[in-house]
């Protein structure tokens, strides 16, 4: 009866079963005498005494098995959440008890057969999400959730013997300074773009000529390499700086934050202005016939027409902006515009795994937060024709 | 009533339209008939000046469309096309009321009108108002796209196509209700179409355009029964043209005193269908009745003689 068992059980709930059991083999972390060194690494069953690791292994193992049947996707994605609730209990009890008597330097690092079983219990959620297929507002209340869990495991301090966290402790008040100047960057060049780019995609919308000549230069500067384009603005700024009188006493200089910001924005110009162009043109034209065979000004018709329609098309490049920021923000921590990448360059020259992660982790969820809340904002601006129908 | 004088359209050097002059009687529906690239949407779209001529003239009720600001006048002329150009994020009611918003009516005065506008096109309000038109049928969006360019009373209404998205039984019954609501308000209407039995079916006058002239202009009959040209022949279809003078003529024309056998006819019913149910039946003639009481009868003959003459183009 082959066709019953494929019915029954989800075929990606089988695969991340399997590949479960497979991850669990891994490192599930790795013990390292300090934080430089690489570590050694401990399977999940060596992590501490075995009267902790069963019950922690017997839930994540009912976790995957809760992902299997097909046609229960609120229970598979219950065995996602209970799985992930049981990997951060492993962990909590791991880290502490292979500290003890491990010397006063010895870190406990994430591994490989964490991360895998991270991964496969995400996708499971995903899988299980799709199913559901929920609204935006449920989606909204799903991400507030789950923000939620994750700064109550942070707040609780449950994790302080992990590496990343000792990093994170010796680094508090500048992880905080680095994240504010993060999202400074991030969401103030996504402001700045919005703010320039949305004109520019009307009056390119409106002139074909300025149209034919701005769309392939911001294309241009969009190839330029990251690296290149922030390397770009230090003999640019400093030029400014020395030459243009006053310049200097504004803050603008060859390094630091003004340089950074200025290369985020020039990469948002092109998703913003391209997609306000594509997002005025995909009113229907037959519709734009009649808004003008009706007698509406040409000012009327964007507003009332054009815009209200594009706007879906709009915010997803704004979203495009957002994520690409976040990401790119990594890189200003190069030239001194701060930010997380900060940690993860001082992480790379000290060969310091979990300084760098201190860097990475936080760029990531932040990206993967405002992709997430973009998409429900694209989405509840969809037109009511399409929401309802 | 609405003059067209003389009026031309060259692109790249090569005349659209062609010195078109032709004068449009006030309450009633003149239809453009011609094949694509014959220059009839472009004639429509100048008077609403979507195209600016690039010489002659227009004139509504005497005054001259150049006279008046391009989305002045547009407002005052109601436009419906193919394919409706419902705003698609837009209900209903506010896609209706959006001429009469442009032109600064009240609130009340919108919504009245939206009601009435509605019941005018058996589309009850209190069901329809708040739908978006993603949610009405394709007949029932061609009517929400009538009624919002006959919503500020306009002097004129243009429709190009309006009924080209239909499928043949919708579009058949949106062509009785745009004659009915064209009766009940009296409105002039100016419509294009490449249907050449719906421009007879629809228009007091047809007007037949091919490559930028205007070639016949006239009474249904008249382009039937005399076709200018043998484009307008081929327009009114050789073979098929006895048949459609036919449907042009209602019963009453030709009833005579006299009884027959058999199922009576109504009197308002056109000779053509008279022909049907002669053949159909095997009778040579046919009782004929108004409200029920039976009025005299119609004979295969006359019907015969109506039809003659018109098989052949001059």
């Amino acid at each position: 009866m082959p066709n019953r068992t494929s019915s029954f059980f989800s075929r990606p709930g089988l695969l991340f079963a399997v590949l479960g059991l497979v991850a669990l083999l891994a490192p599930f972390v790795t013990l390292a005498a300090n934080r430089i060194v690489a570590g050694v690494g401990v399977p999940v069953w060596d992590i501490a005494a075995a009267n902790t690791t069963i019950p922690g292994l017997a839930v994540l193992l009912a976790g995957l098995a809760l992902g299997l049947p097909a046609a229960l996707p609120k229970l598979r994605l219950l065995g996602a959440t209970v799985g992930v609730a049981a990997l951060v209990w492993l962990l909590m009890q791991g880290s502490t008890s292979l500290l003890e008597g491990a010397g006063p330097y010895a870190r406990v690092s994430l591994g490989s057969g964490f991360w895998c079983l991270l991964a496969i219990l995400l996708l499971l959620a995903a899988d299980a999400l799709s199913a559901l297929s929920p609204g935006p507002l449920m989606r909204a209340g799903l991400l507030v959730a789950a923000i939620i869990a994750l700064v109550l495991v942070l707040w609780s301090g449950a994790l302080a013997d992990l590496s990343i966290y000792r990093e994170y402790i010796s680094r508090h008040d500048a992880f905080f300074d680095a994240a504010q100047r993060h999202l400074g960057l991030a969401f103030g060049s996504l402001m700045v773009a919005a703010i320039t780019g949305f004109p520019l995609g009307v009056f390119c919308h409106h002139n074909e000529g300025l149209r034919g000549s701005v769309l392939p230069v911001l294309s241009f500067l969009q190839t330029i390499p990251s690296l290149a384009m922030f390397g770009i603005m230090i003999p640019l700024l400093a030029w400014v700086s020395s030459t243009i009188p006053g310049a200097k006493e504004l803050g603008v200089a060859g390094i630091g934050f003004l340089p950074a910001f200025l290369a985020l924005v020039i990469y948002s110009l092109l998703p913003v202005v391209a997609n306000t162009v594509a997002g005025l043109e995909a009113t229907p034209p037959v519709t734009l016939d009649a808004a003008r065979g009706m007698g509406m000004t040409r000012q009327q018709r964007l507003i009332q027409v054009q815009l209200p329609l594009g706007l879906p098309v709009m915010l997803a490049g704004l979203r495009i902006v957002l994520v690409q920021n976040i990401g790119l923000a990594v890189i200003a921590g190069l030239i001194g515009g701060g930010g997380f990448g900060t940690f993860v360059f001082q992480g790379l020259n000290q060969t310091a795994t979990d300084l760098i992660l201190l860097g990475a982790l936080p760029t990531v969820t932040l990206a993967l937060i405002s992709a997430i809340t973009m998409d429900i904002l694209v989405e509840l601006t969809r037109p009511n024709s399409v929401r309802h129908g | 009533m609405i003059e067209i004088d003389n009026i031309t359209k060259v692109y790249d050097g090569r005349a659209a339209v062609d010195s078109v002059s032709m004068t449009i009687e006030s309450a009633t529906i003149t239809a453009i008939v011609g094949t694509s690239g014959s220059g009839k949407s472009t004639l429509l779209r100048m008077i609403n000046r979507l195209v600016e001529p690039t010489s002659g003239e227009v004139r509504i009720n005497g005054e001259l469309t150049t006279d008046l600001e391009k989305n002045a006048l547009r407002r005052r002329i109601g436009y419906a096309i193919q394919g409706h150009g419902l705003f698609p994020h837009h209900t209903v009611a506010r896609n209706i009321g959006a001429v009469p918003q442009l032109l600064g009516w009240s609130k009340d005065k919108i919504s009245d009108r939206i009601n009435e506008l509605l019941n005018l096109f058996s589309m009850p309000p209190e069901e329809f108002r708040d739908r978006y038109p993603a949610e009405l049928s394709g007949g029932q969006q061609q009517r929400v796209g009538v009624a919002r360019a006959l919503a500020s009373r306009p002097d004129l209404l243009l429709m190009d196509e309006p009924f080209g998205a239909l499928d043949p039984i919708i579009r058949t019954r949106a062509q009785a209700d745009l004659h009915r609501i064209q009766r009940t308000l009296g409105s002039t209407i100016l419509l294009v179409t490449h249907d050449m039995e719906e421009a007879i079916q629809l228009g007091d006058q047809v007007a037949v355009m091919d490559q930028g002239r205007l070639v016949q202009h006239g009474t249904p009959a008249d382009i039937i029964t005399s076709p200018a040209t043998r484009f307008v022949a081929e327009m009114v279809g050789g073979v098929d043209r006895p048949l459609r003078l036919l449907s042009l003529l209602p019963l009453s024309e030709i009833v005579e005193a006299g009884e027959a056998e058999g199922p009576p006819i109504n009197d308002q019913a056109s000779l053509r269908d008279a022909l049907s149910v002669c053949l159909g039946s095997g009778r040579n003639t046919l009782p004929v009745e108004r409200d029920g009481a039976l009025i005299g009868r119609v004979t295969l003959e006359a019907i015969r003689s109506r039809a003659e003459g018109t098989h052949e183009p001059r």
